[in-house]
């Protein structure tokens, strides 16, 4: 048996029942990390010796009974813009290329206490500015589906981890579709909580109005159970929200009848290729056929949601990476005259392209004379928007689309053209935008072999209606698909 | 006929917040500690820390605002001023631009010619403090220490409603008691816990357009106040009779060399970018929280001085000179509660103690002995157990030791000796010894006694009441005609 | 293009992002940034004159902490990643001279 294979609850299942050890478990990661990383490069950092050391500790503690946590001993993944303690954490980019962080996010704290066995970092976008994993400096993700394809980002190396079977699940985090776009390319399935759901304590801010941490894993249960284990009131956290309601696996049921879907017109019109746009009908009559009420309307305001996102984000990750200057921590350029200089010269050798593009629009929109004309606007749209989605919700239960408008590109053709990329994102942001929770799970596959992702949006706390249809949907049509066994990347038998 | 001008003031005036624990994290703000001991994630902007607003100091920025007649922000938020300095480890500093805490205030000041006249408050806004930069001009570098970082301040934005260096210390002056009796500041002005900049522009007398202004700082003392707005204002008149504009500009005061020089540089941009920031969240400000820290306002000084004058029967000078200071009102106070007597309390403050801190170039609140020790040494007078002068020497040792004056006086043997059978032994000793000066009293030089009483005392090594010694020496002298 | 960034300010930007561009990458920045700017333009076509910004995701009440001490001695992990300091405190060029604001 290919342990590998298994789902992270199966696992964690069989170390309950002493089937399988969590030190087998984990030597079985390591071993498929270090027969793949060379083709997939999904991992920043891997510390084998720490694993196995922790996964010992962990069995003994499994072993006497004190850890009974569905995922104690399941090895995993965080990816590498959420701080661990004593680990190095660089958000994919030079200027924290020996960044080791004194603390633990609070969110990866809790999947520690529940026994999770770290087995290292995850590769992604330079600080989650990107949609393909191609701007870290750590080299470009792998699609482990075709490896001369994107596997969409930012989370594009926890998603490729996880697709790859190198881990068994592994955190990620949104700001504008960094969960779900890049499931939606490697066929895994990632969710986006509510925002204020996750705490935000100790991961490094994009836009920090939108950023979100959450779970990407093989299946619906899985993503469950893990967002049940990291959602948590955080006081270190001022934006975290209480919650009583995050019991998230008891809406694991196979039951869509009287639940009213959504699916926005504007959503399946001009730039959704053909077979992505099948692939979302299809599932829509699945769901149908279970007895949910299915029908589709005018969101609205939808191609505002682009411009309005990229303005909001840039001006917060304009003021949130004004830290990294090479005093404190991290890359201090090596010849300067001067502080000024020393500023200068340490942000412009220590960023890479994207994230000075992105720094530089943010300041600008700040700025005296332009912050009313864009930033302000934006924020006015972002209102808009917002009851653009309080009307579609009192509607409907689930808002049903795709993730991304065509499967994973080619590698090197996004990066060009910064807009067109930007576009990209068009049915993630809004959820971001206005703070609701959003799914992606595998849907169907296009005939070039790449995985299509389904999304599907809840309202503000709603993420049992979405993770209720998604199991729905999943019991019935299942796509969870192995890409080891039909790409090049396979190395078992 | 030369012009006629007038200067134009307003302040900004930061002040420290007396909380236990930073504005934003658990860190302490105790001075004196190492450097860098009071940091963490939060206070040093490591990447992924998070702001947790302090509910003290708002309570503090609250009671100040209402101590200062503001109206107070039912909701209010933070924003994030942006400027790249190394004192400040975001590299933004967390402040409040748009909804500050407390808004519209007035206070009253004395002005020159005794009248009265009111400053108005533009705004009290919450923000964190900055760290300090230590500078090596051998190794031409400088080294931070981040323990103030995040330390609570508020600011005071005045209105320009002040003309003259005389008004702006008034203003300070009174600013500066209030917040010492919020306590909720120690408001020393060369420690930096209070620190003031002054924005001033001249216009033409009579004029109703405000001139440019300039914005100075580095102001450490209220000497320095005072120096510093005469010399700008003479800067920009002579600048505006010369050049005929007034750059709009900050300034930084040279207090040793008596100048001020514009701290304008080339690679500042002073383009702050302020915006929410998105890591807090609005705050509200519920009415029931007003009332409750409105409650618990303390008695300011105007109050104060009518009540000492209503309650205690106190002169108004005693009254004014007891409330200059917090801790002068709270030594009177305290000892009034112990002994009841309030002139006399007031008359041992008032006297011995400030006589004592000016010798010693001590503050009020520099004040060691407790309130219950100056009480006994009323009481030990007051019997008669001890005697004026004793009572000043012993006060001298209590000022320092703090320690039961009713036991010292006993140990050393101060006590009054009450003994009417031993004095008299002594006085008729002094009389024989001193015949020409009892000869001179009986013969009508009534003067003489006082030599009388003062050789008696000196026999007494001082323990004795005078009163009562002049008494029977009076008595004696009338009995025991000479020969 | 309708919107024409000039190399001033272009620079402008820059110094309040400390950042350094060459001549080739300040032109560049400059394409780049009037084309989003186009792209951004599109809100103008929307009446937001009577709408309240959003600068949350949604609307939610401060929290405070209570002014209790909970952090112990910091220094060690506050310097640990410094690329430059001394016992007493991370090094950076001398600061006289280039004032800061408070």
């Amino acid at each position: 048996m290919n342990l590998m294979q298994l789902t992270a609850a199966e696992c964690g299942r069989m170390i309950q029942n002493r089937e399988i050890s969590a030190v087998e478990l984990t030597k079985a990661a390591l071993e498929a990390v270090c027969a793949r990383e060379k083709t997939v490069n999904s991992f920043i950092t891997v510390d084998e010796i720490y694993a196995v050391k922790r996964a010992e500790e962990i069995q003994k503690l499994i072993d006497n009974g004190t850890l009974t946590h569905p995922l104690a001993g399941v090895p995993m993944a965080v990816k590498d813009n959420i701080c661990t303690k004593g680990m190095l954490t660089t958000c994919g980019s030079k200027m924290l290329s020996d960044f080791i962080p004194s603390y633990t996010a609070t969110a990866a704290a809790h999947l520690e206490k529940a026994g999770a066995i770290l087995l290292g970092k995850t590769n992604m976008d330079e600080f989650a500015m990107g949609s393909t994993t191609e701007t870290s400096y750590y080299g470009a993700v792998k699609n482990p589906w075709k490896k001369d394809c994107v596997p969409g980002g930012s989370s594009g190396g926890s998603c490729a981890a996880v697709a790859a079977e190198e881990c068994l699940y592994a955190l990620g985090s949104d700001t504008g579709g960094s969960i779900r776009q890049p499931s939606s390319f490697c066929g895994v399935t990632g969710i986006k909580p509510t925002y204020g759901t996750v705490s935000r304590y100790g991961l490094v801010a994009y836009a920090s109005s939108m950023d979100q941490i959450g779970p990407i894993a093989k299946d619906v249960t899985d993503c469950a159970v893990i967002l049940e284990t990291i959602s948590s009131y955080d006081p270190m956290d001022s934006t975290s929200i209480k919650r009583r309601d995050t019991d998230f696996t008891s809406a694991l049921l196979d039951d869509a009848a009287g639940m009213k879907i959504g699916i926005p017109r504007d959503y399946l019109e001009e730039g959704l290729d053909g077979e992505v746009r099948k692939a979302i009908l299809q599932a829509a009559d699945v769901l149908k056929e279970k007895g949910a009420v299915v029908e589709e309307f005018d969101l609205g305001l939808t191609k505002y949601a682009v411009p309005a996102y990229y303005i909001i984000a840039c001006a917060e990750a304009s003021s949130n990476l004004a830290r990294f200057d090479g005093v404190k921590y991290g890359y201090r350029a090596k010849s300067y005259e001067g502080l000024h200089d020393m500023y200068r010269k340490s942000r412009s050798e220590g960023f890479g392209e994207e994230v000075k593009r992105r720094i530089l629009l943010g300041s600008f929109v700040l700025s005296a004379g332009y912050y009313d004309a864009y930033y302000l606007k934006a924020l006015r749209t972002r209102t808009l928007l917002k009851q653009e989605f309080d009307r579609a919700f009192a509607r409907y239960d689930v808002i049903l689309g795709p993730a991304a408008p065509y499967a994973a590109p080619p590698a090197g053709s996004s990066l060009g053209d910064p807009i067109q990329m930007y576009l990209g994102d068009i049915y993630t942001i809004s959820a971001n935008l206005v703070g609701i929770p959003g799914i992606c799970l595998p849907c169907g596959m296009t005939e070039a072999g790449l995985p299509i992702g389904l999304q599907l949006l809840g309202d503000c706390r709603k993420e049992k209606n979405i993770i209720r249809m998604a199991y729905a949907f999943e019991q019935t049509r299942a796509y969870r698909r192995s890409p080891l066994a039909v790409s090049g990347t396979a190395d078992h038998k | 006929m030369p012009k006629q001008y007038e200067t134009v003031i307003g302040l900004e005036v930061h002040v420290e917040l007396a909380s236990k624990t930073k504005i934003f994290c658990g860190c302490s703000t105790a001075f004196g500690s190492e450097p860098n001991s009071h940091t963490c994630p939060v206070c040093t902007g490591m990447p992924g820390a998070l702001p947790v607003l302090n509910k003290r100091v708002v309570e503090y920025a609250i009671a100040a605002g209402l101590a200062l007649n503001c109206e107070i922000t039912k909701e209010f938020r933070f924003d994030r001023k942006n400027y790249f300095y190394p004192d400040n480890p975001q590299n933004y500093q967390i402040s409040q631009l748009y909804l500050p805490i407390c808004q519209n205030g007035k206070i009253e000041i004395e002005t020159e010619e005794g009248g009265r006249k009111s400053i108005g408050i533009h705004e009290i806004h919450m923000e964190e403090d900055a760290g300090k930069l230590i500078h090596d001009e051998q190794t031409n570098c400088s080294v931070i220490d981040f323990n103030r970082s995040g330390v609570p301040l508020i600011e005071i934005v005045s209105d320009p409603d002040m003309r003259s260096a005389k008004e702006v210390i008034s203003y300070l002056d009174k600013l500066r008691l209030v917040i010492q009796y919020l306590g909720i500041s120690d408001c020393k002005l060369q420690e930096g816990s209070m620190r003031a900049d002054v924005n001033l522009s001249i216009r033409e007398k009579g004029a109703e357009k405000l001139g440019a202004r300039t914005e100075m700082k580095n102001l450490n003392s209220f000497k320095a106040i005072g120096r510093a707005i005469e010399h700008e204002t003479k800067r920009q008149i002579e600048r505006l009779e010369s050049v005929g504009n007034i750059l709009q500009e900050t300034r930084r005061w040279d207090d040793q060399k008596g100048v001020s020089y514009s701290m304008r540089s080339k690679e500042d941009a002073r383009d702050y970018r302020y915006f929410p920031d998105p890591d807090l969240v609005p705050f509200s400000v519920s009415d029931e929280w007003i009332a409750e820290i409105k409650k618990r306002q303390p008695e300011f000084r105007e109050e104060k001085m009518a009540r000492y004058q209503k309650q205690f029967g106190l002169p108004l000078y005693d009254a004014k000179v007891l409330t200059e200071t917090k801790e002068l009102a709270d030594l009177f106070e305290a000892t009034e509660q112990i002994c009841k007597k309030p002139k006399k309390a007031s008359n041992w403050i008032m006297g011995e103690t400030m006589r004592l801190l000016r010798e010693k170039g001590m503050e009020a609140g520099e004040i060691q002995f407790s309130p219950k020790h100056l009480a006994v040494l009323i009481d030990l007078v007051d019997t008669g157990e001890i005697n004026g002068s004793v009572a000043k020497e012993v006060f001298e040792i209590l000022f320092e030791e703090d320690m039961d004056p009713k036991a010292y006086v006993e140990e050393k043997g101060l006590k009054t000796v009450s003994d009417r059978d031993a004095l008299l032994a002594v006085i008729k000793e002094v009389i024989a010894e001193n015949e020409k000066s009892a000869a001179d009293y009986r013969n009508g030089k009534d003067k003489a006694i006082g030599f009388l009483v003062g050789q008696t005392m000196k026999a007494m090594k001082g323990k004795a009441d005078p009163g009562a010694v002049k008494e029977m020496l009076r008595e004696m002298l009338a009995r025991t005609s000479g020969s | 293009m309708a919107n024409i960034i000039s190399d001033q300010l272009i620079a402008y930007t820059a110094v309040l992002a400390e950042l350094e561009l060459s001549e080739e990458e300040k032109k560049q920045a400059g394409r780049d940034m009037g084309q989003m700017l186009d792209y951004m333009d599109q809100l103008k076509e929307l009446d937001t004159s009577a709408v309240e910004p959003m600068y949350h995701a949604f609307s939610m009440e401060g929290v405070f902490r209570e002014d209790v001490v909970t952090n112990g001695d910091g220094r060690r992990d506050t310097l640990a990643n410094a690329p430059f300091c001394s016992e007493n405190g991370i090094i950076v060029p001398r600061t006289i001279g280039s004032e800061g604001a408070e």
